[in-house]
Parts: C-alpha cells; sequence; structure tokens
C-alpha cells in the first residue's frame, strides 16, 4: 500500500515536470509577453530593459533551470501582469473556483439521482419521456451559449438574478465563500446551474439506464416477490446498486468541473482559477499559467489517488497496482 | 409564492441607494499599484484614486490638474506650481516633495513600465514646498505630456510599499476624487467619494467597477438594472440599444486609430506574384503602390455598415481633437479604377498577392475588417490572403517584423509621439521607431520630429507635429484607415461626458 502511494507520488513528480516542460517551452514560442504588455510610449531601450529585468533575454534552457531552482524552494515566480507570487495568485483564486465547482456537482447529484430514478422507473411515461430527451439536450448545448441563454431569461427577463460576478462573501474559517449569505447565493445560482448543467444530464443518464437495467435483475423480483413496497425497492435496492458508477463519474468530473469551469467563469465574470488562466494566456504571463497548470495536475492526481484507494477499500476485489 | 417572494427580493435589492453607481467595465484590472502598468483598465482605476500634475480634458488636450499651472524657464527646465491646499486621503497636505517621491518610485518598481515617461528627467528642485523644477539633459518638450501619466502618491502613506500593499489597500492613499475601499481581484473594485476633493465633489457615494469582459453579460447587466453604465458597447449592439427607451448613450471619436503597416524592407517577405513567384523588389517600396492600396480601401462602406457608424475614416494617425492632426488632410477618397492605374504605372497590372496580418481580439471587428479590406483590394488586382490570430500570438510576431501588411491600432496624446513610434526611422539610442512594423525611413520627418520635441511652445510644437504627419501620409508611410468611436451605455437617469483617451470616470458620470 505505502509502496503503491510512494510510486504513485513519484509518477506524478514526473508528470509535473514534464507538463512543466512542455508548457514552458510553449509560451517561449508564442513570444516576449514584454511586446504585449508594453506602454506604446516605450522606446526600444525600455523593451530590452524590461525583458531583461524578467529574466525573457536569457536562453530557454537557463530560464527553465531558473524556474527550476525556483520551484524547489517552492517558488513559482512572481505574475508579469499581477506583481503578485503566482502561487497566492492562484490559491486566492480557488475558493471561488472550487465554490462554484461543488455547488454545481452538488445540483447535479440532487437533481440528478432523482430524476434518472424516475426516469427509469417510468421510462414509458411523459416525464420518463422528458427527461431522456433533456439530458441529451442538456449534453448537447453549449456551455457558453446556455450561460448565455440563462443571463437572458433569469437577469435581463425576470430579473430575479444578477447577471455576473462573485457577489459580497463571507469568511468560513478564513475562506471567503458566497454560500452563506443571500446575495451571494443569489450570486451563485446562475454560474452553478449552467456549469450544473452536463454533469446534471450526465447523471440523469447514468442513473437512468443503471435503473433499466437494474430492474431486469432478479434480485429486484426477488424483492418484489417477498412482497416489498416498489418505493423499498426502488429507493434502496435498485439505488444502492446504481450508485457505483455514478460515484465513480462524480469523482472524476469533479476535477474536470474545476480544471475547466473557464467558460462558465468568463461569461459571469466569475472571479475563480480559470478566469484567471485566460487572463493569464492572454497576456503570456508564464508563471501563472505554468502555475496553474501544475495545480490542476496535483488535483488530478490527488483526485484518482483518492478514488483508486477508495474503491479498494470499498471492494477487496479491486488491487492497487497490479502486484500478484 | 415562491415566485412572487423571489420577486419581491430582486426588487427590494434593485432598490440600491441613489448615490450609488455600479459601472460595468471591459477589461481586467490586473494591480492597483499606479507605477506599475501602463494598461489602460488600472490607469482608469488610477485616476479615480490618485492624481497627476497635468489632467487632458475630453478632447486629450492638456489641461490643469494638481498643477495650476506650469512653464518652461529654459528649453530644459519646466516649473510646476502646486495647487495649494490639495489634501491626500489620510489628511495630510500634498507638496513637491510627495511629487519628487512619486518621480522616484516610477523608476523603483519592479517590472514597472511607467518609466519612459520620467526616463528624461535628470534632476529635481523643489524652491519651495509648492514649486518644483524638472531638468531634462536636452531640451524635450513633453514634460507636462509625460507627467499625465505619472500618478502622485503621498510620500508617507506610500513609504517602500510594494505593489501588494497597494492591491491590499493600504498604500491606497492619493488625492482623487474617491477613496479606496476594496479590491477583489477579477471581479471588482469598490471607491467612496472623497469630499476633500479639489476638483468638486462627485455625485456618488460609492461607485463599483464591476469587470466584465463578455460583450454580452455586461449588456446583459445593463439591461438587468445591475449595472448603471457599461463601456465598449459592441457596435453590433448599438442598433438595439439606441432603440431602447430605457437606455442612453454617449459616443466619442477616440483616439485609438486603425493603420496598416507595409513592410517596405528588403528582402522581400511575405509578397509574391500571382503563381507565388517571390518579386524581385519590394512593390511596398514604390509611393505609388502605397498609394494605390489606400485608393482601394472603401472606408465609408467600413466604418458604416461593418462599424455601424461607430468609426471615422482617417486621414492621420491621431484622430481629430489629439494635437498635431492635420486638419487639411482628407481620407483617401475609394476609387478603384485610380488604384489600378498606379499600380499599373508601378509596375504591377496583373497585381500580387501578399498576406494580410491582423489581430482577432483586440480592435473593435479586427478580423472582419481584414476580411473586407481583402476583398477590396482583390478588386485592383491585388490578392490578399487574411490571417488573422490573438494578440498575444500577434504582437510578438509583428515586434520580430514577420508581417508584410499588418494591421495595428494606436493611441497617442499627439500626432508627434505616435509618428516617433511607428514611421520613424528606427533608431534604439534615439528611442526612435519601436513599433514600425514597416522599416519606413524618411530622414525628413525624423528631423521635424527631433525639432518638435525639442520646441517648448505648444503651438511652435504642433505645427512642426503637424508637418511631419503631411509629410508622413503623402508619403503614405503607412496607410490609415479610421478613428474608432467609443460608446458607453446607461440608464435614461445618467449622462456620460464621453472621452477621447475612452477611460471611464465615475467623476463624469452625472445624474441627469
Amino acid at each position: 500500500m505505502l509502496s503503491y502511494i510512494a510510486r504513485r507520488v513519484v509518477q506524478s513528480a514526473i508528470v509535473i515536470l514534464l507538463m512543466s516542460l512542455v508548457v514552458f517551452a510553449a509560451v517561449y514560442a508564442i513570444g516576449n509577453p514584454v511586446d504585449i504588455l508594453i506602454n506604446p510610449q516605450a522606446d526600444q531601450a525600455e523593451i530590452a530593459r524590461l525583458t531583461a529585468d524578467l529574466g525573457l533575454d536569457r536562453p530557454l534552457p537557463e530560464q527553465y533551470w531558473i524556474f527550476l531552482s525556483d520551484a524547489a524552494t517552492g517558488s513559482l515566480g512572481s505574475s508579469f501582469a499581477y506583481q503578485v507570487p503566482a502561487i497566492a495568485l492562484i490559491l486566492e483564486r480557488m475558493p471561488a473556483t472550487v465554490e462554484l465547482a461543488v455547488a454545481a456537482m452538488l445540483i447535479a447529484l440532487v437533481l440528478g439521482i432523482p430524476l434518472g430514478l424516475w426516469a427509469g422507473v417510468a421510462p414509458r411515461s411523459g416525464a420518463g419521456r422528458a427527461i431522456g430527451a433533456g439530458a441529451i439536450v442538456g449534453f448537447s448545448l453549449p456551455t457558453f451559449w446556455v450561460g448565455l441563454l440563462l443571463i437572458l431569461v433569469f437577469s435581463v427577463w425576470l430579473g430575479w438574478l444578477p447577471t455576473s460576478g462573485r457577489g459580497p462573501t463571507t469568511d468560513l474559517f478564513g475562506i471567503p465563500v458566497s454560500f452563506l449569505s443571500a446575495e451571494g447565493l443569489r450570486h451563485l445560482a446562475l454560474p452553478a446551474a449552467n456549469l450544473a448543467l452536463f454533469n446534471l444530464s450526465l447523471v440523469a443518464k447514468l442513473v437512468r439506464s443503471g435503473t433499466l437495467e437494474a430492474l431486469q435483475q432478479d434480485y429486484v423480483r426477488f424483492a418484489r416477490s417477498k412482497g416489498l413496497t416498489e418505493r423499498r425497492v426502488v429507493g434502496v435496492h435498485v439505488l444502492r446498486n446504481v450508485l457505483a458508477p455514478v460515484v465513480a463519474v462524480s469523482g472524476v468530473q469533479f476535477g474536470s468541473v474545476i480544471a475547466f469551469a473557464v467558460v462558465t467563469e468568463t461569461i459571469f465574470a466569475w472571479p475563480g482559477m480559470g478566469k484567471l488562466l485566460i487572463d493569464s494566456i492572454n497576456v503570456l504571463d508564464r508563471p501563472v499559467i505554468v502555475g496553474y497548470l501544475c495545480v490542476v495536475v496535483l488535483l488530478f492526481v490527488a483526485i484518482n489517488l483518492a478514488v483508486d484507494l477508495l474503491s479498494s477499500w470499498l471492494d477487496p476485489r479491486v488491487r492497487l497496482g497490479g502486484e500478484a | 409564492m415562491l415566485r412572487a417572494l423571489l420577486a419581491a427580493t430582486a426588487l427590494w435589492i434593485s432598490i440600491a441607494h441613489a448615490a450609488d453607481l455600479r459601472i460595468g467595465v471591459a477589461a481586467d484590472v490586473t494591480s492597483m499599484d499606479p507605477h506599475f502598468l501602463n494598461l489602460a483598465p488600472n490607469v482608469n482605476i488610477a485616476w479615480h484614486v490618485f492624481d497627476a500634475l497635468t489632467h487632458v480634458d475630453e478632447n486629450a488636450r492638456l489641461v490643469p490638474g494638481l498643477a495650476a499651472s506650469w512653464r518652461a524657464v529654459d528649453p530644459m527646465t519646466w516649473e510646476f506650481k502646486l495647487r495649494r491646499g490639495v489634501r491626500f486621503h489620510d489628511g495630510s497636505e500634498l507638496t513637491a516633495e510627495d511629487v519628487a517621491f512619486s518621480i522616484d518610485r516610477t523608476r523603483a518598481v519592479p517590472n514597472g513600465q511607467m518609466r519612459p515617461f520620467t526616463q528624461r528627467i535628470v534632476a529635481k528642485e523643489i524652491p519651495d514646498p509648492y514649486t518644483i523644477r524638472l531638468k531634462t539633459s536636452a531640451p524635450y518638450a513633453m514634460v507636462p505630456y509625460d507627467l499625465n501619466s505619472v500618478f502622485i502618491v503621498s510620500k508617507k502613506a506610500t513609504g517602500s510599499a510594494r505593489s501588494e500593499d497597494f492591491d491590499s489597500g493600504k498604500a491606497m492613499v492619493g488625492t482623487g476624487p474617491f477613496r479606496f475601499v476594496r479590491f477583489a481581484r477579477g471581479d471588482r473594485v469598490e471607491l467612496a467619494h472623497n469630499d476633500a476633493y479639489w476638483g468638486g465633489a462627485a455625485a456618488w457615494d460609492r461607485v463599483t467597477f464591476r469587470i466584465v469582459p463578455t460583450d454580452p453579460a455586461r449588456l446583459a447587466g445593463l439591461l438587468s438594472g445591475d449595472l448603471d453604465l457599461i463601456e465598449q458597447v459592441p457596435t453590433a449592439d448599438l442598433p438595439r440599444v439606441r432603440g431602447d427607451a430605457r437606455l442612453a448613450t454617449a459616443q466619442k471619436v477616440s483616439w485609438r486609430t486603425i493603420f496598416f503597416h507595409l513592410d517596405q524592407r528588403e528582402p522581400v517577405r511575405g509578397i509574391a506574384d500571382k503563381v507565388g513567384k517571390p518579386l524581385p523588389r519590394n512593390p511596398f517600396r514604390d509611393p505609388r503602390v502605397r498609394h494605390a492600396l489606400s485608393l482601394a480601401i472603401d472606408r465609408k462602406a467600413i466604418a458604416e455598415r461593418l462599424m455601424d457608424g461607430a468609426a471615422l475614416p482617417a486621414s492621420n494617425l491621431v484622430s481629430p481633437p489629439v494635437l498635431g492632426y492635420a486638419a487639411d488632410l482628407k481620407p483617401d477618397a475609394y476609387d478603384p479604377e485610380a488604384a489600378k492605374r498606379l499600380l499599373a504605372e508601378a509596375g504591377y497590372p496583373d497585381g500580387f498577392a501578399v498576406t494580410l496580418s491582423a489581430p482577432n481580439n483586440r480592435y473593435v471587428n479586427d478580423e472582419q475588417i481584414a476580411q473586407a479590406v481583402a476583398q477590396m483590394l482583390a478588386r485592383v488586382g491585388v490578392r490578399v490572403r487574411v490571417e488573422t490570430m490573438p494578440i498575444n500570438v500577434y504582437l510578438p510576431r509583428g515586434a520580430k517584423g514577420e508581417f508584410a501588411f499588418a494591421m495595428l491600432g494606436w493611441g497617442s496624446f499627439s500626432g508627434d509621439l505616435a509618428l516617433r513610434s511607428l514611421v520613424a526611422t528606427p533608431d534604439p539610442k534615439k528611442g526612435f521607431g519601436a513599433f514600425n512594423w514597416s522599416g519606413y525611413s524618411n530622414p525628413r520627418i525624423d528631423a521635424l520630429l527631433e525639432r518638435a520635441f525639442a520646441t517648448v511652445d505648444d503651438k511652435g510644437r504642433e505645427a512642426l507635429a503637424q508637418d511631419a504627419m503631411r509629410a508622413a501620409m503623402r508619403d503614405h508611410a503607412v496607410v490609415p484607415l479610421h478613428h474608432q468611436v467609443t460608446t458607453w451605455a446607461m440608464k435614461k437617469s445618467l449622462s456620460y461626458a464621453p472621452r477621447t483617451d475612452e477611460f471611464t470616470f465615475a467623476h463624469h458620470v452625472r445624474p441627469r
């Protein structure tokens, strides 16, 4: 077990190293960020001075070596555009993204599971068909378009919810969160719904097909013949069997929701990490781009490790690392 | 029931305090440090909390700011008389020491980009607390203009503060019309009224700048009542905004001029004849070819149709209100026949093929403009392939001189400054031609510019700047397209005095 975790940690370190090298070289190939951030009034001497100040005049291997040595001391460099350590910048923006992602996953699970069950139990009813069709629509609509539509309907036409931004935050153990105030919740509602839609459809579809399949199984027939209520058959026996894949998928999806909240954050001007990444790519702010990707890779590695450990603990048939 | 409840909550919240103003800005504000980056969104916020010795009015002309008056004592010494009784937000009085400190700080901020505005100042003298004399090593007319970009911070409150101390608000002590309240990165900046502002009280108790970069979301914010005023209304939405009885708009020609660089260097790159054979010499070296290209562009059609009227066909590299604009120059009228004749005269009766490079996320409708220009040039026999890319890829490639035919936008305080960066012969020692992607060189223009920068009397300088502009434009050193027109949209109950420099100033927003 311990050797397995150690091996995974070493693997992750190699992944991060390779990723940083690729991103480093790619951003270098695009160009000099000074050309983008420069004051139009600047002359050649000023451009050269700034390029040198940022260390961008040195050959790429040397720049990468400096980055690695700094990284060894825990610093990923200072943002060119924000003049703040990249890691601090990312951590400052992380709570907003995590809160959005958690809210979106909650919506997806809390609505998706019952809807999926309903559609699975009564696939031929109007509601069942509607849920099935709705899930397909939810899959296929582009997030960007849905976000704008949500703004148009709920903010512009109905005037119920704010169009964008995070609104006021409340500190919870020193971390600013939105969900503790009514105003914060109102700001959270639309972006969370927008981000939830894809996973809501995914969960509903998974549960629906799982339920359809489970209802054909012998244990369900047996439970029914034992005289259990339909509520108990579906709510306990079917649900328990359907949930396993949902948990596995949710784990993976949670990582992607955090990493790819970019679109939703951009439309709703939600000050999260994804928006930071886009803003940083726009000005080739390399320390932030590399830092962000390191954080995301770490996140994925940690989630995968947790899912693996969890599943081996839940199901002893699952072995870690393929040892004999 | 639930619906009624929600509606009631929304109603209650939308009745904000009467003297609150919520502004939707289009681009991210990266730092509160006024001496760090010269990015328009950062500078826009800085103008609310801080102030500078000189202001520019809505026409981009210099007017007194913290300095009540200034004059050139001799061509190498500028004397500024400070306004008396101006107080910082912490109550201390503004003195010449703060000015000297601020000038020094522009050079001390790590990776700071405000240094070009102060690098020519070699010495400072403070004869009394309300007077400062700034010396340059050579006659230099631009000191009062450059100081418009140098925000004055409090020496006492700033001390050795780092950029982060500005972000947190600790060092946000200025003399501007608003006090700093809060900066939530990527989300908003909140400001509060400064009763002691010397320039007259603003109409708002609290101002919130919300950062909403997505165009439709910004407009939706205004339509839903979340925002009171937004900047940079997309041209496609102009008819809709104008047709909405709840909204008002304000428009003004911007200082941003869109033009084309034509690479005139040898060996020729990116230009070939129509079967793809490289040309023996660069056609853009011939002024007739450059003139022909200009004549082949239908500026009026682009301004009216593609830009929905939010552009003014250009004949200059600076827009009409700006110092150094030569009003006698007229935009080249669309004349494809004349263009064909000129091309034939220059030895290209069958035209040639060239790639037009343009950004696709920087200027208003940049990509569509490039496509339209390509089609117009095709009508006179010049085959244009359009290549567009995001600005973060575009600018570094342009700086490396990779483009034969390139779109660029430029905003300047004055014509001579624009010409210095874009048209003057590249010369790192003099700081000339830093963005002269054309490689154009004309000793007469260089000489006129040098004289203009050394002429401390504004009238004399303007005349020289205009002469340089005429020389550059008559030679078609670059091909100007249009000046952008900026649009603000706001609730009907508000009015805004629109500005050529595109800034959105809360203190210039008034209840109607």
